[in-house]
């Protein structure tokens, strides 16, 4: 299935795009879309633990069940105000 | 009036927006970009959002402010792009009949924007540039 995934901040930088679509097994879940991101660019494996994801605007559990056509942001910490 | 701006902020235009005639308090709080910050000289703070998320966050704690405080209206703006030093990057206002609930319903507000609003601070110093991370420590899963 295909999702699109949204990149701000560092992590817009460090892949120098702010969004992208992907395709990804039935079932998978943010993490795994972070675990694969990991796997491609190494030296995002340090922003692993603070890492938040939002599903179609919505903050989710690291574990929640992607489906077709969601749109997942990949949020890093927050730091407005 | 929830809204990411990428003008500068009429601090008096939100405040007004909350005015009401069964008020007798309004809070307003100003944030403004400071010229230092951890031991370093800033030049210019840059902020970017996740701008429908955002405007859906500042809904959601407009929302929970109402649910917790007897306040009458809320509004929160939050400039995005390059702020220069000393202008005002967040503006929230808040009227209710008595100050008390005015005050912690804005005090609420800006300590809640900062832990969950998908938006983002770059501070710009001499010789280099970082993304601001947690300011709270905290992560967000629901």
């Amino acid at each position: 299935m295909t999702i699109r995934l949204r990149f701000f901040a560092a992590l817009r930088e460090r892949l120098k795009t702010s969004e992208a679509t992907r395709d990804v097994p039935a079932g998978a879940s943010p993490a795994d879309v972070w675990s694969a991101l990991c796997r491609e660019h190494p030296e995002l494996v340090p922003l692993s633990g603070s890492m938040s994801f939002a599903v179609n605007r919505e903050y989710v559990d690291r574990l929640h069940c992607l489906h077709e056509g969601d749109e997942l942001a990949l949020i890093p910490p927050v730091s407005g105000g | 009036m929830f809204e990411i701006v990428t003008r500068p902020i009429d601090a008096a235009a939100v405040t007004a927006a909350v005015a009401d005639p069964t008020t007798g308090a309004t809070c307003t709080f100003i944030g403004t970009t400071r010229d230092h910050n951890d031991g370093r000289a800033v030049t210019v703070l840059e902020y970017e959002a996740y701008p429908e998320m955002a405007l859906a966050e500042l809904g959601k704690i407009a929302a929970e402010a109402q649910r917790r405080w007897p306040i009458a209206k809320i509004a929160i703006v939050h400039r995005v792009g390059v702020v220069p030093i000393g202008e005002a990057s967040v503006v929230i206002a808040v009227s209710s009949a008595h100050r008390v609930a005015a005050f912690e319903a804005c005090h609420f507000a800006i300590d809640r924007l900062k832990e969950v609003v998908p938006i983002w601070k770059k501070e710009h110093f001499q010789g280099g540039e970082v993304w601001i991370g947690s300011q709270t420590g905290k992560r967000f899963e629901d």
